[in-house]
């Protein structure tokens, strides 16, 4: 479970202010709200890239307000898949497992296991420069469940893709989390995704959680 | 079917109009050509005559003097020492100064363009009078700076690194904080998030800095005058033995070692332009 509880976070002039919110484990929530009401703020202060002010981040009963980004388990997706220009796409499926220390055989099977599940077997070798906006959130989203995350943040990952790209990437997320398990927070500003995607809706409105409908 | 009168009037209008815009679009590209083309003219002129002043008689009897062999010796190690060294220290500069905020950043920035701002004799002198105070001479006592081979890496250094750290400043400004944010997520620490995707990532502007400092330092001449003298075969680069040829009336040599530092410098820059294009050492920091 997501849960943050009463979190204040500063960044600048802006302040996000006594902000709950709680995520049930599996379940997959979808947080809209206007640009700059604090979403991407929030975001990452679950994911540990903000200092907390006060209040706290609970994930799954640990307390992690203070923990660094490495020791949450949380994979993040940032809105333009930010990924990394020297490595093709088969060493970012990597990256993480090498972090980790995996062996070999136990890498290569997970990524194998990663491309099968978003169609990236033929870029495999292939580098962010040659990817189209659909490719790169695939390799984005791969990357951040590479080491099998118990949670997910993801940040407006579909707002620069067309239809068909965007309908294509859904239908990847829903198989993701269907096989995965994980725990999904999903920005977005697009209603029918997140009708689409959500379990649970959450709303951030003038630095608050103004309305949460839950659709199931 | 005639054409309306109005229809006519205004299509001459459109014509006329595109007419002065085509007319005036090439008066701005000739003076910008003129403007352009009279520096370049000039660089290459003295380029032109440096090598009519010259003759490849000179260029061998120059190469076979074992002063300028020396010289040129001296120049290339001391080189590629200053631009380990510049790299050693401009790419944690670099780093820190585009990620980090801290009271008393833009003094910081500033104090780092000094090298850059200052007369070179200046920073000859500075360094000279540094290594007269009782911390210098103390050092001196064990390791011999002032008028000795590492008093050339140091005067190089001094002002080489000084464009190597704005280089590698830019180049961090421009790598997004996400990417490291998103390593942090994966699993890394700051540290490993640095050396396995900021420095491969910045690795253009890294060779920049690197071809870059290598070029200042083969130029520099005022502080190596100042604070390493210019003795021959012991502290003499090749931008001194110019200077040394040049006081004793040796044009020809003079113009001949002139010629293999153009060569050099050339061979430099064209590396700059090949390799690091796509860095952002052209870029506005």
């Amino acid at each position: 479970m997501i849960s943050v509880e009463q979190l204040c976070v500063q960044v600048g002039g802006f302040a996000l202010r006594d902000i709950s919110i709680s995520v049930p484990t599996g379940s997959y929530a979808v947080l809209m709200g206007r640009t700059g009401s604090g979403k991407t703020t929030l975001l990452e202060a679950i994911c540990g890239l903000r200092r907390v002010l006060s209040g706290r981040v609970v994930l799954n009963g640990i307390d992690v307000t203070t923990l660094p980004p490495a020791a949450r388990d949380v994979g993040f997706v940032p809105q333009d898949g930010a990924l990394f220009q020297h490595l093709t796409v088969r060493r970012h499926l990597e990256f993480a497992l090498e972090v980790r220390r995996w062996s070999r055989d136990r890498m290569a099977r997970r990524v194998e296991e990663l491309a099968g599940w978003l169609g990236l077997g033929p870029l495999m070798d292939r580098l962010p420069q040659g990817l189209s906006g659909g490719e790169t959130q695939r390799v984005a989203l791969g990357r951040a469940l590479s080491f099998q995350p118990r949670f997910l943040c993801l940040d407006e990952p579909l707002s620069a893709l067309d239809d068909a790209s965007r309908a294509e990437i859904c239908a990847v997320l829903e198989t993701v989390c269907e096989h995965s398990g994980v725990t999904v927070l999903h920005i977005t500003h697009n209603l029918a995704e997140a009708d689409r995607l959500a379990d649970n809706l959450l709303t951030l409105k003038n630095g608050h959680i103004e309305s949460i409908d839950s659709q199931t | 079917m005639s054409r309306d009168p109005m229809e006519t009037v205004a299509g001459a209008s459109i014509e006329s109009t595109a007419r002065r815009s085509r007319q005036s679009d090439t008066r701005f590209y000739v003076c910008l050509g003129i403007l352009g083309g009279s520096y370049l003219l000039l660089l290459v002129a003295t380029l032109v005559a440096d090598l009519f002043y010259t003759s490849p008689g000179h260029l061998w009897r120059a190469l076979q003097s074992s002063e300028i062999r020396y010289a040129i010796r001296l120049s290339l190690i001391s080189c590629t020492l200053t631009t380990l060294l510049s790299l050693w220290v401009a790419v944690p500069i670099g780093y820190l100064m585009a990620r980090v905020r801290f009271p008393g950043q833009r003094l910081v920035d500033a104090i780092f363009d000094i090298p850059i701002v200052l007369p070179p004799l200046v920073i000859g002198l500075s360094l000279l009078i540094l290594f007269q105070t009782a911390p210098g001479q103390a050092l001196q006592r064990v390791f011999p700076v002032t008028y000795a081979i590492p008093s050339v890496v140091l005067a190089q250094f001094m002002v080489a690194c000084a464009f190597a750290v704005r280089t590698m400043r830019a180049t961090f400004d421009q790598i997004s904080p996400r990417h490291e944010q998103v390593a942090l997520t994966l699993g890394c620490t700051r540290s490993q998030a640095f050396w396995m995707v900021v420095l491969p990532e910045a690795r253009r502007g890294v060779l920049t800095a690197a071809t870059l400092a290598w070029a200042r330092a083969l130029g520099e001449f005022g502080p190596i005058l100042v604070f390493s003298g210019a003795t021959r075969l012991r502290t003499e680069v090749l931008s001194t033995t110019v200077f040394l040829e040049l006081s004793v009336g040796n044009l020809e040599a003079a113009v001949a070692v002139s010629l293999l530092m153009v060569a050099a410098a050339v061979v430099v820059l064209l590396l700059i332009r090949t390799k690091g294009s796509e860095s952002s050492f052209n870029r506005p920091v």
